[in-house]
């Protein structure tokens, strides 16, 4: 980045991005991984950390560390939100480490308990007795120190905070699968409002268990074809029939451009714009009239100054879902018109599956890195193309462009739609 | 450092209030001088040892009137809508389509209710029968049901509040227990403040029938068993906090929308602040007494009350009998009242329906009656132009809140 700009088109400071770090069923970190999706690899396999008789879906983008390990939820969660907070941090070489000069913004899955506390507990009751809640609170004091506050909602954010000493309050998020999204969106925010001049954004989902996935099943999200399980995920295709859950996290240091270029950073990319709607149409599927999505879209393209025209890449949402790859479509076909067609698109999903609240700051993390790049990582399994889906899709290969500033979208349950634009350079 | 954008006046032009209290602003203050008001929905029975309020009767089809949403919620899910509804009623939105289009809203929410059925089949299947893991699929994937799912989603409350109310700008849900709230409530006011929302709705629910959590919060020492009686009495047993039912939203907007729109404030919120520390060597109460410095000089010449959010669990109960006692040596004497004595412990929603509550005081120019049982809460009614309300986790987490009489 040559120039010396520090205010955006709107008069705001600009947002750099000084650090980043990404753990998926790919593997760790940002270079590792990045080479993977650029070369088309899968990391959706057989599920080998339980037992799959009698679910409908039986494949997921595990991390693979967690293969023979029975930890739980926010065990699992907590561990990779740590390493991708390590990688950022490292890169961005931003204070002393364990003094981060900035609040900790947390994007991570809901909590509640499981087999391993309920199993601890139930031991150390009689044999004879019924199991209930209020019985495994009679042992409630004997339980292992490890589990104390496991289970509520601020303990990563408390990990997070204690390793890294983020300042303030840290925010604990959730917007289901906009989530990472919402992350980047509200540290943007508190940049811009001169509040702070870093921020930490973590984004952690570990949900792959049995429940989750009965409970993704009866909503009929889920992919059910397990065999072969790298082609289950196919983002725009005809066939397409359910996203992959998938576990992976994914962390950026976010600073004003000025207190960056200050202290000599490298900079990684700049988030242009953020823009977000809500969607009152139902609780799991878009408005059809596509309003929300359209809207969120235009939000972050108006928040960062730029037109659709100025648009050089779409990271999309894709899930793979027959739903949102169509209601995508649609809203893209609306904000860009007949360049809908022409703006080279892509699914990271169909390689590591849907990281469901971690996948907005993971794909954030990818779009910084296409457009450093110059090259997208391909929407694999692309063999059957819908045809009634009209985008130029990045099928199957890599492909090398010249971009500038793309466009990042999530969307989720709950009518939540967040979108975000990043740019190479600062925006004039 | 870039200067920080022009701040703008935050004012709070409704509230939807639903407590063992009472249901809505009026209510509420009545429940407030009403000493035996909401006694009555202390339930000691259902989950021995432990006690928790059940939510007060209201008429849930006054705020959500489909059958098909109500039996897409869980209770704390439809007592969130409802009080979402009352706050957008009290503050003139709801029949207001445009507005409600592009209306800001950020919630605070907890992990979903559980399915107690489910949960306990599946404990005695798996624990005493020695089940297959196979067989524990099977009885999921039989047992679950897919709309229970969808009310265990901390950001459905916010999802449902869109589809019942309208509500469609932005959209944000935040966890973690009670700084939550006061987060939620300090991002809202900040983004006001500094222009990039002109309206916000912000709130949360709980519903304390829940002996998941019961457990949840035994494993840490903070759940008390047996009858509630005063949040500021516990301390000799270990302290501890009694859960309870209900909601609390506000319409936060700049002062000059308010004004543009025809809208009463009924209240100014001033500051809000939170921290988080570790509760180290007096770390906590350094933190408060920091906070406070930073918006004391706005209550100079002001009548000043504290509406304190001590629930009774320790070390938090303690930390705050330390500050209040420093903030009332400072003043020479301070009204102190905590609801939570008579409301039990909303968790994520405890800040906001303390704000709530402050804001009923305020607005009837005088703080409610002190609990006769302690020594914390002192002085008959007070009269009062200025509140702080203190928000700490029991965990985790310090906050305060400076709001003040509307400028009429």
């Amino acid at each position: 980045m040559t120039t010396r700009q520090l205010i955006d088109p709107h008069g705001r400071s600009i947002v750099s991005v000084t650090g980043m770090g990404l753990t998926t069923s790919l593997g760790r970190g940002v270079e590792d991984t990045w080479r993977r999706l650029a070369a088309g690899d899968s990391g959706i396999r057989r599920i080998k950390r339980f037992e799959t008789e009698n679910l409908k879906t039986q494949i997921a983008g595990t991390v693979p560390e967690f293969d023979d390990d029975a930890k739980s939820l926010p065990e699992r969660s907590e561990i990779i939100a740590l390493q991708v907070a390590e990688e950022a941090a490292a890169a961005a070489a931003l204070g002393i480490d364990g003094d981060f000069p900035g609040p900790l913004f947390l994007a991570m899955p809901p909590i509640e308990f499981e087999w391993t506390i309920r199993h601890d507990l139930a031991a150390k009751l009689n044999e004879t007795e019924a199991l209930d809640y209020i019985k495994l609170t009679t042992v409630a004091d004997q339980a292992p120190e490890v589990y104390r506050h496991m289970f509520e909602l601020a303990s990563i954010s408390e990990t997070l905070a204690e390793r890294f000493g983020t300042k303030g309050s840290p925010i604990s998020l959730t917007t289901a699968c906009a989530s990472g999204a919402t992350a980047i969106q509200l540290a943007v925010e508190a940049l811009r409002r001169g509040e702070i001049e870093a921020a930490l954004v973590v984004a952690t989902d570990a949900s792959v268990n049995p429940e989750t996935m009965v409970r993704f099943n009866m909503l009929s999200a889920l992919s059910t074809q397990n065999d072969p399980p790298e082609q289950a995920s196919k983002p725009f295709c005809k066939n397409r029939d359910g996203f992959v859950i998938s576990e992976g996290a994914a962390a950026l240091v976010l600073e004003t451009r000025e207190h960056a270029l200050a202290r000599g950073a490298t900079e990684l990319g700049v988030l242009a714009g953020v823009g977000d709607k809500a969607d009152g149409f139902h609780r799991t599927r878009s408005n059809p009239d596509g309003k929300s999505i359209i809207a969120a879209m235009q939000n972050a393209l108006s928040d960062a100054g730029v037109t659709p025209d100025d648009i050089d890449h779409i990271n999309a949402h894709g899930t793979s879902t027959p739903e949102n790859d169509k209601m995508e479509s649609f809203g893209a076909a609306a904000v860009f018109g007949e360049r809908a067609a022409h703006i080279p698109l892509t699914s990271n999903k169909s390689m590591i599956g849907h990281t469901i609240s971690a996948a907005g700051a993971i794909e954030a993390v990818v779009t910084l890195k296409t457009l450093a790049e110059g090259r997208i990582p391909p929407t694999i399994n692309y063999d059957l193309p819908d045809p009634a889906i009209e985008l130029d899709v990045v099928g199957n290969t890599a492909r090398d462009a010249n971009m500038q500033v793309a466009l990042s979208s999530s969307f989720g349950f709950g009518g939540q739609n967040t979108c975000l634009v990043a740019a190479r350079e600062p925006l004039a | 450092m870039t200067e920080p954008t022009k701040r703008r006046d935050v004012v709070i032009t409704g509230i939807g209030v639903v407590s063992a209290l009472g249901d809505g602003r009026d209510a509420t203050w009545q429940g407030l001088v009403t000493p035996e008001a909401g006694q009555d929905l202390i339930d000691c029975e259902t989950f021995k040892p432990f006690c928790y309020y059940k939510p007060i009767e209201v008429d849930l089809s006054t705020q959500i009137p489909k059958r098909g949403d109500l039996r897409q919620m869980e209770l704390w899910q439809r007592l969130g809508v409802y009080a979402a509804g009352r706050a957008l009623d009290d503050a003139g939105l709801k029949d207001d389509a445009a507005r409600l289009d592009t209306l800001d809203m950020i919630v605070a929410a907890g992990g979903g209710e559980r399915d107690l059925e489910v949960d306990h089949g599946a404990m005695q299947l798996v624990e005493r029968r020695g089940a297959p893991d196979a067989e524990l699929n099977e009885f999921l994937a039989t047992n679950l049901r897919p709309t229970l799912f969808l009310t265990q989603l901390p950001n459905l409350l916010a999802g449902n509040i869109s589809i019942v109310h309208g509500v469609m700008g932005s959209s944000r849900t935040f966890m973690g227990e009670e700084l939550s709230g006061a987060d939620a409530l300090r991002i809202a006011h900040s983004r006001i403040a500094a222009g990039q929302s002109d309206i916000t709705l912000v709130g949360g629910a709980y519903n304390g029938a829940r002996p998941d959590v019961f457990l949840l919060f035994a494993l840490t020492g903070q759940i008390w068993r047996g009858t509630p009686g005063s949040v500021w009495q516990r301390k000799d047993e270990g302290g501890g906090f009694v859960l309870g039912s209900g909601g609390a939203f506000l319409v936060l907007e700049s002062a000059d929308h308010a004004e543009a729109r025809g809208a009463t404030p009924i209240a100014r919120l001033g500051h809000v602040s939170t921290d988080r520390t570790r509760r180290r060597d007096g770390q906590a109460l350094d933190s408060l007494t920091r906070q406070w410095q930073t918006m004391r000089s706005n209550t100079d010449g002001r009548t000043l009350g504290v509406v304190s959010g001590a629930t009774g669990g320790e070390p938090a109960t303690g930390i705050e009998r330390a500050f209040l006692a420093k903030l009332s040596d400072e003043r020479g004497g301070i009204p102190v009242r905590a609801p939570a004595s008579r409301t039990g412990h909303l968790m994520e929603a405890e800040c906001l329906l303390n704000v709530a509550l402050a804001a009923i005081m305020l607005d009837q120019g005088t703080m409610s009656p002190a609990d006769p049982h302690s020594d914390v809460e002192t002085g008959d009614q007070s009269a009062i132009d200025t509140a702080l309300v203190t928000c700490l986790g029991n965990w985790r987490g310090e906050g305060l809140v400076l709001l003040d009489k509307a400028p009429r």
